[in-house]
């Protein structure tokens, strides 16, 4: 590709990406398909969501992309560069921000390791060292600036890694369950962070993967749901949920009989997901888009018919749970679907 | 420095250097922060040394068989840097989660092994300090004047193989050596054998000093023996042809270490395990 034409390619671009990994010898079995088939476009100033369950394939992407791993077929660019065959290209213009991450030498100050980072993408000091400060006051750790890393407690080090991921200042940053076990205030203030440091350069992209579904609705400008390796919906979050709109998204607390977690009623017509247990009550939520032509009284009557107690009822406006439940026929937390 | 490049990015000459001393910025610092190195890493293999030129002293060998123990000593904690500095780092980069932040980065993979082995060769020399503080100072173990020129040149080519064959064998390790602990284990006293760096070399025979001959250490001690003691240091082969097998070797083992990490990362990609922790 032209250098011209590069200027004007996606950040992202897949077509027909397909990643399948072979059964390790001492466990012979079926081999597992972790993408299937993945066609994806990202333009520039983007910020990209991949929302998919544990073993959806959205590591795998991300690993493609990043160049750490082969894909068993299909093609995958990063600004214009294919991720194979130009793999150094794409390597100067992406970084990546994993979850739980705990990477850095523990002899070293944050400051200093943060320096050593920068330098592996060959930043000039007169620049690396500002940009370093720079980070260690977005992600509030200024004061231990000069604290050796094996000091840091498990949170710092997490907030240090995200600064880390920013310090080549990337054209396209990928993220891999950024805010993975951090608290909801630092995971809040990053996710400011991330939607400032693309809007305040032209071109900068963000594609991140997360289940976290409030963190994907914040902050993506568009969102693909993927599982079982296959993109199955991808537009923006608002767009999303006005597919699931009409009928009402009910959400019922059923008491639940121990050790009968998996022998849930079918509600005809209906596909519905677990939420979060509530075992202080012994009850867990069921969540269900109720369709205009079906009263809530039939699917009442239909779980009380068969044994279960509803102690609650409430209902809410379409989230991308719902979209979620609605597009993959599960929760994102479930491995069990209620039809 | 090379100039920037059109997008302006660094050139690769910039980048590739910038990241070595990154590299090897960690063990320059991290050698002065850790204390505990005294003991582990200099008063331990000192006392070895001190065993051998006791040893000497107390039967009456030459003079030169102190300093023969002396120099080896001090080439030891070398070799154990190679062994667990440079061999098992990548493995512990791996483990730590590291291993895929080198390989998404721009930077070649050989300026991380050298940033890597600059630094290990900083970090052990100011152990070596300790031993020659020890040997020349505290035992009383005395040389000849010698020329210090051709010291220096044996001395950096023996480096340049010998951190050659660590970094091959850091791929090796993160190959096969899912019990790299054990590995280093078993390659540590056989190699400090085979190199006779408490005895002359040519004690081992013919047949044992070409074995030795393969890994660096036992030439490089050798040569540098030679080059300290002249005929007293009873030299395996003559200096020159000792230098030249180090820098052929020196050659080999950085082309193998490159193609054996070439070949690593594209295992690593093809499989999708090797920067997998734990795996």
């Amino acid at each position: 590709m032209p250098d011209h034409d590069r200027d004007h390619a996606p950040a992202v671009e897949t077509r027909a990406l397909r990643r399948t990994f072979a059964a390790p010898r001492n466990r012979p079995g079926a081999a597992v398909e972790a993408l299937a088939g993945v066609d994806v476009r990202i333009e520039r100033g983007e910020i990209f969501g991949l929302l998919g369950p544990n073993g959806a394939g959205k590591t795998t992407f991300i690993k493609i992309l990043t160049t750490l791993l082969f894909p068993t077929s299909g093609e995958g660019r990063v600004a214009g560069h294919d991720v194979v065959r130009a793999a150094g290209e794409v390597r100067r213009r992406i970084s990546l921000i994993s979850g739980g991450e705990s990477s850095g030498y523990g002899s070293l100050m944050v400051r200093e390791c943060l320096w050593m980072y920068s330098q592996f993408y060959g930043i000039p000091a007169a620049i690396a060292w500002p940009r370093v400060d720079e980070l260690l006051a977005v992600v509030g750790m200024t004061e231990q600036a000069h604290t050796r890393i094996n000091r840091l407690s498990t949170g710092q080090r997490q907030r240090m890694n995200f600064a880390r991921g920013f310090v080549s200042d990337p054209e396209v940053l990928f993220m891999d369950e950024p805010t993975l076990g951090m608290d909801v205030n630092a995971a809040r203030a990053l996710r400011g962070y991330v939607a400032r440091w693309v809007r305040a350069k032209a071109g900068r992209t963000v594609l991140l993967t997360t289940h976290y579904m409030a963190e994907a609705d914040e902050l993506c400008d568009r969102l693909a749901i993927i599982d079982r390796g296959r993109v199955l919906a991808c537009d923006s979050p608002a767009a999303l949920r006005r597919q699931v709109q009409g009928g009402q998204h009910v959400e019922l607390e059923v008491s639940v009989r121990e050790g009968d977690g998996t022998g849930l009623p079918s509600l005809d017509g209906i596909t519905a997901a677990w939420g979060a247990p509530h075992p202080e009550r012994g009850t867990r939520t069921l969540k269900f888009r109720l369709p205009p032509e079906c009263p809530l009284v039939d699917v009442l009557r239909q779980l009380e018919a068969q044994g279960v107690r509803v102690q609650g009822v409430a209902t809410r406006e379409a989230s991308l749970e719902d979209v979620f439940i609605a597009v993959v026929g599960r929760g994102l937390e479930d491995t069990e679907v209620v039809k | 420095m090379s100039p920037a490049r059109a997008d302006g990015r660094p050139g690769d000459l910039a980048l590739n250097l910038r990241a070595t001393w990154g590299r090897m910025y960690v063990r320059v610092v991290g050698s002065a922060r850790e204390p505990t190195w005294i003991m582990s890493d200099a008063v331990f293999p000192a006392l070895s040394m001190a065993s051998f030129v006791l040893l000497y002293r107390a039967l009456g060998a030459p003079r030169s068989f102190e300093s023969l123990a002396v120099l080896g000593g001090i080439m030891a904690t070398y070799w154990i840097n190679v062994l667990w500095g440079m061999g098992a780092q990548l493995y512990w980069e791996k483990q730590s989660g590291q291993l895929q932040l080198y390989f998404i980065a721009p930077c070649s993979r050989m300026s991380i092994l050298t940033g890597m082995a600059l630094g290990g060769i900083f970090m052990t020399t100011t152990r070596a300090i300790f031993s020659i503080a020890v040997g020349f100072g505290l035992l009383g173990v005395r040389v000849a004047p010698f020329a210090l020129a051709p010291l220096l040149l044996v001395f950096v080519v023996t480096m340049t193989a010998l951190y050659g064959l660590g970094m091959t064998l850091a791929s090796l390790f993160l190959l096969y050596g899912r019990e790299a602990w054990h590995v280093c284990n078993a390659l540590q006293e056989p190699v400090f054998f085979l190199s006779g760096l408490y005895f002359p070399l040519r004690a081992l025979g013919a047949l044992g000093a070409v074995a030795a001959g393969i890994v660096p250490l036992g030439l490089g001690v050798d040569a540098m023996r030679q080059v300290i003691l002249g005929p007293a240091a009873r030299g395996w082969l003559p200096v020159r042809v000792e230098v030249a097998i180090l820098a052929v070797l020196a050659v080999v083992f950085l082309i193998l270490a490159r193609a054996s990490l070439r070949y690593l990362e594209a295992l690593s990609k093809r499989e999708g395990r090797l920067t997998q922790r734990w795996q």
